[in-house]
């Protein structure tokens, strides 16, 4: 196996890094920084596509190629550049509003066409870059600039609309759980197909403390269930468990009347998309939210079906030859 | 085997020589008229006429069947001379119900023949046109030179034969009129024989019924008693070349293949579907043996954008749409422009506001295509003259793009896209070769600064997979070399005007306009779709004796660099426009001229007579008095 020849350091620009002191922002910079070697990736490469807001000041900080584009239209920008450079690894980073509210249109079809690349978006609940005003995923009740008597709207979830949109990978991990973030970046660049990966991410000036259950100490065991290919869904060091009653889940004891086998199973490379949509549907505080990898299956991509299409018509008719376009169909002379 | 000259032998009646015809095929959207009116538009070129089309047909796919709105109508001109519109009024007349009938008449000319299908005319047609009284009897068609023609049970009978239920016999009729039609022009009818073989071979039955019904309108015309001669129009004498026949939607895609091909470049297309642009989609989409790329998007935003990301990627990028998806796609044009990429944005122009109406020319978009984006973000304009001209206008609109690394909108507008006219083939060797460079890759470790100019104040187009020039690019304001996010005051003032220079730099590379016609007097500046009917124009009224002028420009930003000198000759300037005074706006804000402006708003191309008209009336107004 070839070692890394790059280091995290050189995947860093020379540009200062003006993300608020404390964001959960600087944390998955640093991972990235640190996976890109690992995966053998190449800073001429990689390019990462943003949107706007916060999170999307990302390819600024990446020595590698970029584009910081417009308010929710990275995706679009990604499928143009992947389906004529299927060379390149592309990175879309995104936020909650950026993705989910202007952009969800594009969201959706990226994840439905499969296009291979990574989609990580920043979520934390809040319109940060203007100051504070709730988001699609804002719970009801949530007393923002915008909506002082709390928040109306329901909320959106980005890992059921990820899998309602068909997507083949759909993972979730968390700022500051360092080793758990890591290890889903590198399972997102390994994915052939659209990876989209939900990352908890601290706002700690609008939104401070939004995902204190799932990153304290003291309540993540019981409030997050780490999602393992293979194994059933285990949590709170051990003593909990997750069982189906019928269609609905439940948390069970396992204090010795329920068996191993009783528990739901999590198999993320089931064609049929239900158990990760009813996992998605696990949420704070009925439920201990699930991390990890929710689904990872394989589809053709739509880079390799454009891109073989050209082949194909260029085995089957040949080259084009701009003189045989123009003289096909009628023609005729002047003397 | 029978010969086609059995089948449809020539005339034993008189026929007259004349040196054009403009014929109009109107019926129901679900008669066939399109197809008549196309394949009497390829027999004719193919037989050497000059020709030039206007295909009009209602937004509805099938309005209701008998009705106003659901006419659609195909003229056709066909000439021994070198024209340049499809002619104001009709010599010939083809209605296939009342209807089509009361809603074109007004064109036909007094010396004129109306053909009807007289079996059409029923109490129930007549109901469903919204008429108490049948056209033909109420005194509507007096004075004009009347057929009627009993298509449809005539057809019926041609096609008996064939087992063919009466839906499907009815079908054919348009192919009976087709034949009389032809007959009446002398036009060859093996094209289309041709046509019917390709189209329906693999319905023998259809097929076989289309050539009795086509050769059931040749006999009837010779039989009847009704026509007492034909009309003959000799070939146009055209330069020397090899010719086909060409849409402007046709040629704009293959104007875009050419540019790709020239300039080493795969082709990538964005694109939503919208009339009346989507046929650059659908004949770019046939063609990715050329690595021709099409990506339906999601939307008009997803479409620009992700010609954006194909040009970051080093591809040949193209947007298309009408004036509704330009709308949506203003931001991208901005990004596309501040990121200093070459891309093509495309406008199939249609009547507006709105939806306004999708199937109608219009062109009033220009003022959009100049300055509709946010902040100060000028790009190049460039209008296609004519459905040939669209081929030349998109490699030009490359080339710009290339050289100085700036998006270029394309105009066009419905009646160029849908029109038909000759296009003699190029020889490929010809073609200009047009030059890009990337740089290449780089050892060094310095940091690459992708906002260094050249002579030409373009900056490199770097692109991503080579090494060691890693760069980001992005909406923020960019330091002017270095590229890096920058909040100062004067670098922006400097870049903003950096990015304005280069598009008026793009006059160095552009023709300058040419006129045509007398030196002084009047002035007919025109762009876009509208060449055909002022160049004819002013050609009728110099030869009235009228001191007129005519500038057609196809480049509007920049403006020609010498369009100033030449309208400081004239003594008064006429803007004839499909809009509200969009170019008009433009002249007087560069050029402080008192620019008249003809202003027709109507869903429908200029007639040669309202522009002669204006210039008639501006013309013989005493200088100064505008």
């Amino acid at each position: 196996m070839n070692l890394p020849v790059l280091k995290a350091k050189d995947f860093e620009s020379d540009q200062d890094v003006r993300w608020c002191p404390g964001c959960g922002d600087y944390s998955i910079l640093a991972q990235m920084k640190k996976v890109l070697p690992e995966i053998g990736a190449t800073q001429e490469g990689t390019v990462f596509i943003s949107g706007i807001g916060c999170s999307s000041r990302f390819p600024y900080y990446m020595n590698t190629y970029g584009m910081h584009s417009i308010h929710g239209r990275a995706p679009a920008f990604a499928t143009g550049l992947k389906s004529t450079r299927p060379d390149l690894s592309v990175w879309v980073i995104t936020g909650d509003g950026d993705a989910l509210s202007i952009g969800g249109n594009h969201f959706m079809h990226l994840l439905r066409r499969n296009v291979d690349l990574n989609i990580i978006l920043f979520n934390n609940s809040i319109y940060g870059l203007t100051k504070g005003q709730y988001s699609p995923t804002s719970k009801v009740g949530s007393v923002t600039k915008s909506t002082p008597r709390g928040s109306i709207d329901h909320p959106l979830n980005p890992i059921s609309i990820a899998v309602a949109a068909e997507a083949t990978f759909v993972a979730r991990s968390i700022d500051t759980n360092i080793k758990h973030l890591v290890a889903t970046l590198k399972r997102a660049a390994a994915h052939k197909g659209t990876s989209f990966v939900e990352v908890y991410q601290n706002c700690n000036v609008f939104n401070d403390g939004t995902w204190d259950y799932a990153k304290n100490k003291d309540t993540k065991a019981d409030s997050t269930v780490e999602l393992e290919h293979g194994k059933s869904l285990v949590f709170s060091n051990g003593t909990k468990g997750i069982r189906l009653n019928g269609f609905t889940p439940e948390v069970v004891k396992l204090d010795g009347n329920v068996a191993q086998d009783d528990l739901l199973f999590h198999d993320e490379k089931i064609e049929s998309p239900q158990l990760a949509f009813l996992l998605s549907r696990m949420r704070h505080p009925e439920f201990p939210e699930p991390i990890g990898v929710f689904r990872d299956v394989q589809r053709a991509t739509y880079d390799d079906m454009i891109n073989g299409q050209v082949d194909d018509a260029k085995a089957e008719k040949q080259e084009g030859e701009l003189a045989d376009l123009f003289a096909g169909g009628e023609t005729w002379t002047v003397e | 085997m029978i010969s086609v000259s059995d089948q449809f032998p020539p005339t034993n009646k008189p026929s007259e020589s004349v040196t054009g015809v403009t014929v109009r095929l109107a019926g129901d959207s679900g008669d066939g008229m399109q197809l008549l009116g196309t394949q009497l538009t390829n027999t004719s070129a193919l037989s050497g006429n000059d020709v030039a089309t206007f295909p009009d047909f209602p937004a509805e796919i099938r309005a209701p069947i008998g009705t106003r709105a659901g006419v659609s109508g195909f003229q056709v001109r066909f000439s021994s001379e070198d024209i340049f519109t499809p002619g104001d009024g009709l010599d010939a007349l083809i209605c296939m119900n009342p209807a089509a009938l009361v809603t074109n008449l007004v064109d036909l000319k007094k010396t004129g023949i109306l053909i009807v299908n007289s079996d059409n005319f029923g109490k129930k047609d007549l109901k469903l046109a919204k008429l108490e009284q049948s056209p033909l009897e109420d005194g509507t068609i007096d004075g004009y030179r009347t057929i009627k023609v009993p298509m449809t049970s005539l057809t019926r009978t041609a096609v008996e034969d064939t087992g063919l239920s009466t839906k499907l016999s009815d079908r054919c009729k348009n192919f009976f009129a087709m034949g009389l039609v032809f007959w009446l022009y002398g036009r060859d009818v093996e094209p289309t024989l041709r046509f019917i073989d390709a189209k329906f071979g693999k319905k023998p039955e259809i097929a076989e019924a289309n050539r009795l019904a086509l050769k059931a309108g040749w006999a009837y015309g010779e039989t009847t008693e009704a026509f007492a001669s034909t009309y003959q129009v000799p070939a146009a004498k055209l330069p020397p070349g090899k010719y086909r026949n060409v849409m402007g939607n046709e040629a704009l895609a293959w104007g875009l293949i050419a540019a790709a091909k020239l300039s080493g470049k795969e082709l990538f297309l964005g694109s939503y579907p919208i009339t009346p642009a989507s046929d650059i989609l659908h004949e770019l989409s046939k063609h990715k043996n050329f690595g021709v790329r099409t990506f339906q998007a999601e939307d008009e935003i997803a479409a620009v954008c992700s010609a954006i990301g194909a040009a970051f990627g080093g591809s040949m990028a193209i947007t298309t749409s009408s004036g509704p998806g330009i709308a949506l796609k203003g931001e991208g044009m901005g990004l596309g422009m501040i990121l200093e990429l070459p891309m093509l944005i495309i406008d199939v122009q249609r009547g507006g506001p709105s939806t306004g109406l999708p199937t109608k020319t219009e062109q009033s978009d220009l003022l959009m295509a100049m300055h509709g984006r946010n902040g100060e973000a000028p790009i190049p304009v460039i209008a296609a003259r004519s459905p040939a001209d669209c081929f030349q206008t998109a490699i030009e609109a490359w080339q710009v793009a290339t050289r100085y690394m700036t998006p270029v909108m394309i105009l066009s507008d419905g009646y160029i896209a849908n029109g038909a006219e000759p296009w003699r083939i190029p020889n490929v060797a010809d073609l200009p070769k047009i030059k890009i460079e990337h740089p290449g890759p780089r050892e060094d470790g310095a940091a690459f600064e992708p906002y260094t100019r050249d002579e030409n104040l373009a900056r490199p187009w770097a692109i991503p997979g080579t090494k060691g020039l890693m760069h980001r690019v992005g909406g923020l304001e960019k330091k002017d070399g270095s590229g890096e996010v920058s909040y100062d005051p004067d670098n922006h003032e400097h870049m903003v005007k950096t990015r304005a220079k280069k598009v008026q730099m793009a006059a160095d590379f552009i023709d300058p306009v040419e006129v045509f016609g007398k030196e002084s007097g009047t002035l007919v500046i025109s762009w876009g779709g509208t060449y055909g009917s002022c160049h004819t124009a002013v050609e009728r009224s110099i030869a009235q004796g009228i001191e007129v002028g005519h500038a057609h420009i196809r480049w509007i930003n920049p403006f020609p660099r010498n369009l100033g000198e030449v309208i400081a000759r004239y003594d008064r300037v006429l803007v004839p426009e499909l809009n509200n005074g969009q170019l008009s706006l433009l002249l007087k804000n560069e050029f402080l001229v008192d620019a008249i402006g003809l202003n027709k708003i109507k869903g429908k191309p200029f007639s040669v007579g309202e522009i002669m008209k204006k210039i008639y009336e501006v013309s013989v107004a005493p200088v100064g008095a505008k």
